[in-house]
């Protein structure tokens, strides 16, 4: 059993398998909390910890589908391109707004970890919660964080705002695809912005654009704050 | 499709070459993008070479996220020494980020409206 599981098909067919029900239970009952992605994710941990199957066995087919991630991003530029006189034309509102939530997302997330008596390890290391995973374990390296902790607080922002990040804008009158798009992306990377993609391919794209932007913003702003903070 | 990808991968490359030479603090794949977008501006990359690929991974990205959220189950340990902290922060600031973005963005998009008076 463990050699079959210890081939990459395993990783892949297991998540292809998982995430094709979970789409179809997301269609037929239409429940944003049943998004596919956290769904698909949850059950692959349940059926991992159930059968007593180690991560590092699944990892070999997963680490296949990771892999695409990154010509995925790359991909971004073709929708950057193809709406670039209309992004242009709005830079100012993205600039600021991707700025606005870099510091938005410091601030609230030391502050709230510190007030509820985190320590400092836990304080940095949720510093970075906003940016996309490589960039946001390089931040937490260098600012002294643990990129242990980092790296699934970054997955679970990424999942939280992409299972509620739509609705929430709607709830607190955000509407227009710009604004919305540039939110969540600014907030939840790319998880957030695979979920925007797919409601509108302008709120996809501004998201990707947010996900570049908001971890270059972070990069040098939050160093900025902690010698603020005297951290 | 084929020259789609060989596109995409080569412009992610180009990316990590270029973080790795320079040390800069940002991955090689939003390097990689930025890249992309001006090769496309300045007409080195045709837009048609890359829409067939690129439509392709950006429809699925959601499926890709999927073996790096089932990571976490690795850090199970060190998430529930310091639980509450760490879940309300994460959940909470979220909320905070969407609202001052999205709220700042479209109150500013708005105000370029006005005055370029168009009624998009």
């Amino acid at each position: 059993m463990s050699e079959l599981t210890s081939l990459p098909l395993f990783g892949i067919a297991l998540t292809l398998a998982i995430f094709a029900l979970a789409q179809t239970l997301y269609r037929r009952t239409g429940s944003v909390w049943l998004n596919p992605v956290l769904v698909t994710i949850l059950a692959i941990i349940a059926f991992l910890l159930a059968a007593g199957i180690p991560y590092r066995n699944y990892a070999r087919g997963g680490d296949l589908l990771t892999f695409l991630l990154g010509p995925a991003v790359v991909a971004l530029a073709v929708p950057l391109y193809q709406r670039r006189r209309d992004l242009w034309r709005r830079k100012a509102a993205i600039f600021c707004g991707i700025l606005t939530g870099s510091l938005a997302s410091i601030v609230s997330a030391c502050g709230i970890a510190w007030l509820l008596g985190g320590s400092r390890d836990v304080i940095i290391s949720v510093a970075p919660k906003s940016v996309t995973a490589p960039i946001a374990i390089g931040i937490a390296e260098r600012i002294g964080g643990i990129p242990a902790l980092t790296a699934p607080v970054v997955v679970m922002t990424g999942c939280l705002g992409a299972v509620c990040g739509a609705e929430f804008c709607k709830l607190i009158g955000i509407r227009t695809h710009l604004a919305s798009g540039l939110a969540v992306g600014t907030a939840a990377h790319g998880i957030g912005t695979a979920r925007m993609l797919e409601i509108d391919r302008l709120a996809g794209t501004v998201a990707g654009l947010a996900i570049g932007l908001n971890g270059l913003a972070t990069t040098f702003l939050l160093p900025l704050l902690m010698m603020l903070a005297g951290m | 499709m084929i020259r789609g990808f060989a596109v995409l991968l080569s412009f992610q490359l180009l990316g990590e070459l270029a973080v790795r030479g320079f040390d800069w603090p940002i991955p090689g794949n939003v390097l990689g993008m930025a890249l992309l977008l001006v090769a496309l501006m300045v007409g080195v990359v045709k837009l048609e070479w890359v829409t067939e690929a690129a439509e392709l991974v950006l429809t699925h990205m959601a499926l890709l996220f999927v073996p790096v959220g089932v990571g976490v189950m690795l850090y199970f340990d060190l998430l529930a020494r310091e639980w509450l902290p760490i879940v309300a922060a994460t959940v909470l600031s979220t909320f905070v980020v969407i609202a001052a973005t999205g709220h700042v963005t479209q109150w500013l998009a708005k105000e370029t409206h006005k005055e370029e008076g168009d009624d998009e």
